[in-house]
């Protein structure tokens, strides 16, 4: 069950065989690793909080994938989930974060002095810069398993910190069970709002319980950074602005999360992080950095290129409509941003897209001009 | 809410108490117990009920109106037998909020005993949905005996004839407050409907087999349980009853477009009224379609109940449905008695359903009957009130009706027998079909008198 120690006793009266989900259709990293053996040691576990292997794997039992497109299929309900349950998450890991081992340390860097460039990506091309990255507050469960309690008290909580920031980080929120109209109808033109989720991904692990009890946006009056509180994760931060400046956007990014990160700490609350994993996110996919830094850029005539994807996987790089993950691509401008999460700093991963994406320009230049881009290919990052 | 709590999460012992639950490292001990009943004391304590009880206020269902924040107090940390929480019976009506016009339940159960450890809050519900039918004090009548279907002595489809010919009383006056129960009252008479009108006949009802969590709760374990004993006891099934079951992850393309083409394929629920009550849950494992060669007895297995059967044929002889009806829930009731299975059932609920709009009997009797005058009158919603009938599109719940074709079928389900039921369904249509044909010939009709609630 989502949440609740509920069930888990009551099930290992059946053998593990009875109870093994039917995986045969199946295409996501869980059902990839799950193995009977696996489910029959894991399957009598709990985390404190009583999140089980079940609730672990339901979203992925529930949504076979695709052929295409491996999803992860499965999700934390707390932090302990990654330590109880390592035996299946660890391969899992390892497996959605390119060879990422169980004995591997990550590396966090939020010092954007330490970033060379991206002050510069041609606005003619790169129309907006964004970086985003979640947290989750220790103590409380996960989205998937919260109760409604835990989910107000990290609303509670961010509102408090988020409150005291001040100069350019200045804000307000915004509770989405209490908007008005014309409130909620700016936050949908300024692309901040978002709503309870749709996607069955999300659905199947119970994140969308109680909708929209304890959910909102919060941003800055400068429109340029953006919090949200109990989506996917008890914190998803956001800074964007328009154009090609993402030396600013990560600037602000560092800044502010520091900032935030203090003041949590005052109240008496760190964010989940270890030596291992960097911080701890619901999604599997999302550990590391959560970092996802990105630009929507117009690549018309390098879309349509061969050998698009290909360079795209070179530089660690992936392409998303302008609707973001699972939405297709509008009049040539892609989404286009970093595709590991762990195992390379936040610093490292701004980096890589700053880089790729002055590439990518590069070589929609020469194609406009008629020129081949073959000498100037990038080397597998 | 937000500033008691507020303190009590920013007191620095709470916090304390807050960084070890959750601390990163797994080495105390007791944190790591299979009981884990200290830390399941302390989450209580740091949480009470109050900090849990959910916002309602824009919430218009049973349960939003029933679950008062004293009763949610009392009840947020029982558990079933099976360990199946308040949390988790009412979160469908949490995150269903429902609709000025219609008026959902907003709860399940995921076991037997959800309706006992939970009586606080779902005997009001039941009471609600089911006008006043009080689980506290009355009894609900099971009544599945096929002997009392008669055979009407007249035919109803000549011109003219009217529904009091037939040998018992059959308008809808409330008689049963004035007449003592007997069963000559108690047959079903009229039960062959005017084909010119009735397109179809149907009576549905479900089954949950004791002893194993409802879906709601199910484990992959006892959903699958389920449908052994439920598809080992069809196969016993014989004659006109003989049929063959269609797991709903193993079939052919060509079984599938038959199933549709029948109209007796269901499909993974996308109702959030459903889905929000983790029915949908390893979809589509342990589901299927049993069916007769004949195509007139249906059993859906492990969608929102273990079982629902289901009789229908085209036309109208509801009659001939009820009998096959009860004839084939009887025998199916005994094929998994000799096994050792039983369904749930009781005196104060009858039969134990998912929903508690399916208690008592969980029988929806009904017809596909075309109305094209009636239909436009503006007395229809109250006719159809009075005579404890409700109207749906042909499509079934939360479909329209296309063209003058209504899904026509009983309001009610608790605190009357099947027998009364399917009377009360027959009684109402062959009334709906004279008042079409009242209007056909431009004469008028008339409201009949509401028919009374339960029997004292």
């Amino acid at each position: 069950m989502p949440f609740g120690n509920t069930h888990n006793q009551m099930k290992l009266k059946y053998s593990s065989e009875q109870e093994y989900p039917d995986l045969s259709q199946h295409n996501n990293h869980m059902a990839k690793l799950l193995t009977p053996a696996i489910y029959e040691r894991l399957r009598s576990k709990q985390t404190p909080s009583g999140f089980t292997l079940d609730d672990v794997i339901q979203t992925g039992i529930d949504n076979p994938g695709h052929p295409f497109i491996m999803t992860v299929g499965c999700v934390a309900g707390d932090e302990e989930t990654y330590e109880v349950f390592k035996e299946l998450l660890d391969p899992v890991i390892e497996d959605r974060h390119g060879g990422y081992k169980p004995s591997d340390k990550h590396k966090t860097d939020l010092n954007p002095d330490n970033l060379k460039g991206g002050d510069d990506l041609d606005p003619n091309y790169v129309l907006s810069s964004r970086v985003r990255t979640g947290r989750s507050v220790r103590g409380f469960c996960l989205p998937p398993h919260c109760s409604r309690g835990e989910r107000r008290a990290v609303e509670t909580l961010s509102i408090e910190a988020l409150d005291t920031l001040s100069g350019d980080l200045k804000g307000k929120y915004y509770a989405l069970k209490n908007m008005t109209d014309a409130e909620q109808q700016q936050l949908i033109d300024d692309h901040f709002l978002f709503d309870k989720p749709v996607s069955p991904l999300l659905l199947a692990s119970g994140m969308a319980r109680d909708w929209p009890d304890a959910r909102g946006i919060w941003h800055n009056n400068n429109k340029t950074f953006l919090v949200w509180v109990n989506e996917e994760d008890h914190l998803r931060v956001i800074s964007m602005q328009q154009g090609g400046n993402m030396k600013e956007v990560f600037n602000r990014f560092c800044t502010g999360l520091t900032k935030i990160e203090g003041l949590f700490k005052d109240r008496g609350h760190s964010f989940m992080w270890n030596e291992h994993l960097g911080y701890v996110l619901t999604c599997p996919s999302n550990l590391g950095t959560g970092l996802r830094a990105g630009v929507h850029v117009k690549l018309p005539n390098m879309s349509k290129h061969a050998k698009f994807e290909e360079v795209l996987k070179k530089l660690r790089l992936q392409k998303r409509g302008t609707g973001g993950v699972d939405t297709a691509a509008v009049g040539g401008v892609f989404d286009i941003s970093n595709a590991d999460r762990l195992g390379f700093s936040e610093v490292e991963l701004v980096q890589m897209v700053v880089d790729g994406i002055k590439l990518l320009i590069e070589m929609e230049k020469k194609l406009e001009k008629g020129q081949s881009i073959d000498d100037i290919m990038p080397a597998q990052k | 809410m937000a500033g008691p709590f507020t303190r009590l999460i920013s007191g620095r012992n709470t916090a304390v108490l807050l960084a070890s639950l959750g601390a990163g490292t797994m080495a105390t001990g007791f944190l790591m117990t299979e009981n884990n009943s200290l830390v399941a004391e302390a989450k209580k304590m740091l949480y009470p009920p109050s900090s849990d009880f959910p916002d309602l206020r824009k919430h218009n269902n049973c349960m939003a109106a029933a679950l008062t924040p004293a009763v949610y107090a009392k009840l947020r940390d029982k558990l079933t037998p099976n360990n199946w929480t308040l949390d988790q019976c009412i979160q469908t009506g949490v995150d269903n909020p429902g609709h000025p016009f219609i008026k959902t339940v907003g709860c399940v159960a995921g076991d037997e005993e959800s309706y006992e450890v939970f009586a606080e809050l779902f005997d009001p519900i039941i009471k609600d949905r089911h006008n006043g039918y009080d689980p506290r004090t009355m009894t609900h009548p099971t009544d599945l005996d096929a002997s009392k279907v008669f055979t009407p002595s007249h035919d109803l489809s000549l011109p003219g004839s009217s529904v009091h010919l037939s040998a018992a009383p059959t308008c809808v006056e409330p008689y049963f407050s004035f007449f003592p129960v007997s069963v000559f009252l108690l047959q079903i008479t009229n039960g062959v409907f005017d084909e010119k009108y009735v397109l179809s006949s149907r009576v549905r009802t479900g089954r949950s087999i004791r002893g194993l969590s409802l879906p709601p709760a199910c484990s992959r374990a006892e959903r699958r349980e389920v449908e052994r004993v439920v598809v080992m006891a069809l196969a016993g099934l014989k004659g006109d009853l003989a049929g063959r079951y269609y797991g709903l992850g193993d079939m052919t393309d060509k079984e599938q477009q038959q199933l549709i083409d029948d109209h007796f394929l269901f499909d993974k629920p996308v109702s959030p009224l459903l889905t929000c009550a983790f029915m949908a849950r390893d979809w589509p494992d342990a589901r299927g379609i049993w069916h007769n060669n004949e195509k007139t007895f249906l059993i859906w297995v492990n969608e929102e109940d273990h079982t629902r059967v289901i009789s229908m044929e085209k036309g109208g002889n509801m009659k001939r449905v009820f009998e096959r009806f009860c004839r084939g829930l009887k025998q199916v009731e005994q094929l998994i008695q000799e096994r050792g299975w039983e369904f749930m059932w009781n005196e104060r609920l009858g039969y134990i359903l998912t929903c508690p709009s399916n208690l008592g009997t969980g029988l929806r009797a009904g017809v596909h009957v075309r109305l094209p005058n009636l239909s436009k009158d503006s007395r229809f919603s109250k006719i159809l009130d009075n005579l404890r009938l409700q109207k749906r599109g042909t499509g079934g719940v939360d479909t329209a009706a296309t063209g003058d074709t209504f899904d026509i079928s009983n309001n009610d389900r608790l605190g009357k027998s099947e027998v009364e039921l399917v009377q009360l369904l027959v009684d109402g249509v062959n009334y709906l079909i004279e008042c079409e044909k009242k209007l056909e010939k431009g004469h008028d009709i008339k409201v009949p008198a509401p028919i009374t609630q339960f029997r004292k």
